[in-house]
Order: C-alpha cells, then structure tokens, then sequence
C-alpha cells in the first residue's frame, strides 16, 4: 500500500516497575501476554491494519529485548517499499551529546529530524503498553472532520475510579475544554487513553519551544496539551467504545489474561477482519495428554499439557506434566509445572519451572503470586 | 554457496492420497495440525544450508501450494544469496503416461541449466523425514559414486508403502534394483525418492531418459540402467522417523503416529526446526465442559465437546456434546453441538451441523470432502 500521510511513534520506554521481576530485564511493552503475544504487538497490529506504515518505536529502559523483537517490522507485516519499524533509542547528538529521553514529549522532539525525513501531515503518538485494538484510521477521519489541531482518544470509565487517571472535561460537540491529570472530583469520566493525533507542523514548533524551556517536564499531559488548551486550539476528545487495558500491576495483567476466557468476546483475538500479528515461533502444535483433564483453558504452540488444568492461560511452549494441577493461574512462555506440582492463583514467569510436587500460590491470596525463580521440588 | 541446490518435485503419477488431492498437490495435504506435506523437504533443504530451492509444481489445482509456499521467507532462506523458485509443470490431459518428473524438468531445462552449483539434491514433496543433506552429500563426494539414493527399511511393505518404489543393495550399499512395491514381502527398502548427483549427470540423464521414451521417470530410468551402466549408484540408509503421504491411508496413520509423543520428539527437535506459514491465529480456548484428551491441537480452535485421539487443524470448532474421536479435522472445520465424528478424515472449512453420525468403521479411514456442508 502507498504511504499515509500519518505517521506513529510508540512511546515505549516505560520501565512499568509494579510489575516487578517480569520487568527487570525486559522493558514492559516486551512483556507476555495472552498465550503467544507482546504487548506491544497491540499497538503495532494496530498501526498495520489501520494503514499507518511508518512507525518510530521509542525504547529507553532495558531495550535490548524490545529492539531486536520490534526490528525490521516483518512481523506486522510492516516492511514493505514504503513501511517500516523504527527503533528510536537516545543517541549522542552534535550539539547537545547523548541525553536520555526526559520525558513523553521529549522523546519526540529528540527524534523530529526522523520525523521530518517522512513530513508526515499527522503524527500519532502511542502507547507500548496497553492492550487494545483500534482503528487509527477512524479517529483520523475524525481529528480531519472537526478540524482540529489534535485528538486525543478517550474511554468511559467507572466515576469511582476517574480519580485515578487523565480526565478530559468537554463540551457537548466533543470539544475538550479542560483536562485534568488524577483530578480529586472528576467531572467527567472520559479517561485519556495515551494516543494522540496531532497535526505535526504544530506540534513540531510547540516541541521546539518546549525543548528550551528549563521549567517544562517535557510531557504531553503536563505541558503539551496544557498549553494548547491555554492557546485556545481546538482539541477533539474522540470516545473509544472496547476493550482497553493499560496492564500496571501483576494483578491487572493476571486479570487482562483471564480476560480472554472469561470475557472472551470483548478482545476478541479471533476476529478475522483485525488480528493481532506476533512472532512466528517453528514449535508444534498445543498437545493434550491422555490423562488430562482441562476445563477453561487457553492455550498455544509448543504447550504440551498433561495434567489438571482450570481456569488458566498457557503461553508458548509451556508445559504441565501428568499429576500436575494448575488453577486459575497464567504460565509465562517455557514455564513447566513437574508432577505431582500444585499451582493456584499464579503467575510463572518464563521458563520457571516448578519442580516435582511444590506448591505456589494460595486459593484464597489477595494477590496474585509471581514466581520468577524455579521453585525446587519436594522429593 | 552452498556446494548443491536442491529440487522438491511434484506429485509422482502413483500418489493418490483419495480426496485430499482432489484439488491440491500431494504436497499441499495438511499435515500434523499447523503444517503442510511440503514444509518437511524444504526445511530439510534450507537446515542443510541449501538456499536454492526449487519446487516444481505440477497438477490441475496449483493454488494452495503456491499460496503456502509465498516467497519462501517463513523457511528461514536468506533471500539475496538464494529463493524459492516455484516451477511450474504444465499437466499433459491428453495422456496421463506424459506426465513424469522427466517432462517437469525439460520444460524448466534452462533454469536447471542456469544453476551454478555444482550437486543437486532432489527429494519428493510428499514424504516426512528429517535429513541433514550436507552430511548425505558428503557421504555421496566421499564414496566417489555417481548417484546417492536414500533408502528407507520397512517391515510392512505388504499392506504399506504400495505407492512407492522399493530397492535392492548388495552388501557394498550398490543398488542392484529398483522397482514397484508388488506387496510381495514385508521387508523391504523404500526408495525415498531423494537423491544426489553431479547437475551435469542430472541434466544428462534427463535428456537420455526423454530420447529413450515420453513416458519414462527418472526413476524408471534409474531402473532400467541399473547393470547395464558404468554409473556407480549408491545407496544410503535413512534413520528415523519416516511416513510417505502416498494415499489416504497413509495420511491417516502419519497423522496418528505422531499423536505419540516419542514418535513426535523424534522428528521435531529444537536444533532442526519444521517451518511452516503463519496465519497468525489466537490460541485456542478449551471450554467449559470440554474433555480433550490424547489429541494435537492448532491455534484459534474453540472446542466444547470431546475430543480424544485427534489432529486439529486451525479455527475448528467443535460445539457442546459433540464427541470427536480417531479423527483428522483440518482448518476451520466446524462440528456442530452434539455431532458424532469418529475415523474421519475432515476436510477444510466443512460444517457438520445437520447430520449428527459421522462415523467409518474401525480400521477404515472415512473421508468428508471440503467446504461440504453436512
């Protein structure tokens, strides 16, 4: 397809440390999900299937995962004559030497010159991390239709818990009219989302501005929109209507896992029309023992599942041998449960392997239980 | 570069895996859940290092080989120091005997001319095995033969392997003939269909076979020649895992064979990978109330009911009470709530939904044609 005249950038350098042990060697749009998926691999098949062909990924802490998986963009089908995916890391410059990203704006501007390279008309800006599947196109048609000078995706979300997010106030056209990070007395409860359409000529001269203010935190919430609102632009809150989930805690992503059995519809990785695109792993397919007993179970490639098996999600190549019981719990990519092994309410991170009759995890834990070491058996 | 390039050919004229060929080639049959016939040769020749590949494609129904195939990147080929070459062979309608391996390859004679490397491996797209063939064409310039033939020994070859061609080797490994299965005796050397050889010699032996009769196989050839030549033809003995997609009972055995662990362990190996093309499916739910037991399950199935003793392909859908037992489904096959499917081989995108018993009887292999509805 001929290049759009939108371009994205992923901002996914977020450290994402509530989710403890998966995040210490790997950045958080690098972390499983959902059996054989990334994160980012949301965000991505999303550009893909929405026609956005350029993509700069913006990688910061521990990236050496996430670059070489995003690299060359073949796995989103993002690699034709007029696609690709970027890596963006900080790099030294001429005059200003090698700066760490400082913030979600300044990671924008420290990259306008790969911007301008393509002089897109509109620039996206993403989230890593979140779990999602969106048109981009559509909310284009949309910012183009209200003329405005950016949009900003927004999702209803329970008035209790408005408090806790971005909250976009707006008039009854759509307009935003104020916007308040975590507000104490939320008025509204469009909650933003993280994804930004933005007519780049704009955004370009607000970005070099902000570079040389020593008092701006460089970030969009804080300064950016801010001071548009305070300009007078028009800003479009565009109401996304779906499953959206911003993963921060090992109980959120525990939930956004069980997700895909209980609330199988609402994602629905299976539609046709809108897959999601991940790595292509050379393994065999799920085998099911003969003496195994699974009753709610989500499960992929490579996983070879022998014993008792409820209410739970089985990454790529993970294994539960004969005697084995797993409950309600997620095992990361590799993870393998020994006979006679019992796991309740966790988490295995990848490659943990829970030895011969251990236990992990408890029916009636408040959270979640990560395991991110192999637990020893019990002989 | 690599010292051989390598050929996967087309469906010899004996193979006849019923209805699952009706249209596409042998190598095209889905095979083992995620996999098709095809993936087995070419990942041999792209893990032996061989990056020129070429697949002839015969038969009225090219499609779904050439859909699967794609610019070969799934097999791991770097793509500027090699490609998939698809080739394809006109059938002759007029007479099925014109057919042969033979005419496939003087139709593409310059781009056989054109390679430049000095070996070729030839190997069937129809059989499964896995074989490092930089060690074979080792064995082959070492021995100092002319031809190297891989073999495999069976000890079914009465009931089994009918549509495949058997050898005789002397204790020096020479191959003293080469023939038919006549299902005469259980033991038996089935030639693989694989073999190595100077390009020089290849392109040789094509136009003598060709001046000598229109009807002719390499193979036939091979036989034919055999004590009336200075050729030195070899034998070598395959180990390991090896089935011959040559008709449906087969295909169904294969199939079952490999719902043994042991067995799939044996040909699977994280060292010697089998690539296939994604479709980039979603795992599969098991539900509520679903029993899977003993079965080889694609991604993006939803099953609800039974499943024991199976291989299913891809999106296959088996509703609530249905029982799926012995049975080969292929991709998006539906089986509807309470169905009964038992020694089936099903067919792609076929929904069984209104006709509740499904079933063959034990030892015979049904088969439920594509895109049917039952």
């Amino acid at each position: 397809m001929k290049q759009g005249n939108m371009l994205a950038m992923i901002l996914a350098g977020g450290r994402g440390s509530r989710l403890h042990e998966l995040t210490s060697k790997v950045a958080k749009p690098a972390v499983s999900y959902g059996g054989k998926y990334r994160i980012i691999d949301f965000p991505l098949s999303n550009c893909a299937n929405s026609g956005v062909d350029i993509v700069g990924v913006l990688t910061q802490y521990e990236s050496v995962l996430l670059n070489s998986y995003v690299a060359g963009g073949g796995r989103w089908g993002l690699d034709t004559k007029d696609s690709g995916v970027f890596v963006l890391t900080p790099r030294e410059k001429a005059e200003t030497g090698l700066d760490v990203y400082r913030g979600t704006a300044d990671a924008i501007s420290q990259n306008i010159d790969f911007i301008d390279q393509y002089n897109p008309e509109f620039l996206l800006v993403l989230s890593g991390d979140h779990i999602y599947k969106m048109d981009y196109s559509e909310m284009l048609k949309a910012h183009i239709k209200a003329e405005a000078d950016a949009t900003i995706a927004v999702i209803g979300v329970p008035i209790r818990e408005a408090s806790r997010f971005g909250i976009m106030n707006t008039d009854e056209t759509g307009r935003i009219v104020e916007f308040e990070e975590k507000p104490e007395h939320p008025k509204s409860n469009l909650a933003s989302m993280g994804i930004y359409i933005f007519n780049w000529k704009l955004l370009r001269k607000m970005l070099v501005a902000d570079m040389k203010d020593p008092d701006s935190a460089h970030d969009f919430g804080k300064n950016i929109i801010p001071q548009m609102l305070a300009d007078g632009k028009t800003l479009l809150a565009y109401e996304f209507k779906g499953y959206w989930k911003d993963v921060g805690t090992i109980d959120s992503l525990w939930e956004a896992n069980m997700d895909l059995l209980d609330k199988k519809d609402e994602l629905d990785l299976g539609a046709y029309s809108w897959k999601i695109y991940t790595a292509d792993v050379s393994t065999l397919p799920a085998y099911i023992g003969d003496k195994a007993e699974t009753d709610r179970v989500y499960i992929t490639q490579g996983c070879e599942c022998s014993g008792k098996v409820t209410h739970t999600v089985m990454f790529t190549n993970s294994k539960v041998a004969e005697g084995a019981t797993v409950t309600d719990s997620v095992l990361m990519p590799g993870a393998v449960v020994d006979e006679g092994a019992t796991v309740i309410r966790a988490m295995i991170a990848n490659g943990v392997r829970i030895g011969k009759g251990a236990v992990v995890g408890s029916a009636d834990s408040e959270h979640i239980e990560l395991v991110s070491k192999n637990v020893k058996g019990v002989e | 570069m690599a010292k051989a390039f390598g050929i996967v050919t087309s469906t010899p004229r004996r193979v006849r895996v019923y209805g699952l060929q009706d249209f596409r080639s042998a190598g095209a049959i889905p095979l083992f859940g995620r996999y098709r016939v095809i993936d087995f040769p070419v990942s041999n020749l792209s893990n032996s290092g061989i990056d020129n590949i070429q697949v002839f494609i015969g038969g009225k129904y090219p499609r779904s080989l050439v859909d699967h195939l794609g610019t070969g990147r799934q097999y791991n080929i770097n793509s500027k120091r090699g490609r998939l070459q698809l080739l394809y062979c006109e059938e002759d309608s007029r007479n099925e005997a014109y057919n042969t391996d033979i005419a496939n390859y003087l139709a593409n004679r310059d781009y056989l001319e054109r390679m430049e490397e000095e070996y070729v491996v030839v190997t069937p797209c129809y059989m499964v095995f896995r074989q490092d063939f930089s060690d074979l064409l080792q064995q082959h310039i070492e021995s100092g033969a002319d031809i190297t033939m891989l073999y495999h020994k069976v000890s079914n070859a009465r009931d089994h392997f009918l549509n495949c061609r058997v050898m005789t080797l002397d204790d020096e490994q020479t191959v003293m003939s080469l023939s038919g299965n006549h299902a005469n005796k259980q033991s038996q050397n089935i030639f693989m269909d694989t073999y190595i050889m100077k390009r020089e010699l290849f392109l040789t032996l094509i136009d003598k076979t060709a001046a000598f009769s229109s009807a002719f196989s390499m193979s036939q050839m091979l036989e034919y020649r055999l004590g009336k030549t200075d050729l030195v033809i070899r034998g070598v003995q395959h180990k390991g895992y090896f089935a011959a997609i040559a008709d449906l009972d087969a295909y169904y055995e294969a199939n079952m064979e490999l719902l043994d662990q042991k067995t799939t362990r044996s040909l699977f190996t994280v060292d010697w990978p089998f690539y296939t093309t994604t479709t980039d499916a979603c795992p599969t739910t098991i539900m509520e109330g679903a029993t899977v037991r003993r079965s080889v399950v694609a991604d993006g199935s939803e099953i609800e009911g039974d499943v024991e003793n199976c291989v299913l392909g891809r999106g296959v859908k088996v509703g609530k009470g249905a029982v799926v037992k012995n049975s080969i489904i292929l991709s998006y096959v539906e089986i509807g709530p309470g169905v009964h499917v038992e020694n089936e081989v099903v067919d792609k995108w076929t929904r069984i939904t209104r006709t509740k018993e499904m079933t063959a009887p034990e030892g015979k292999t049904g088969f439920v044609r594509k895109s049917d509805l039952l």
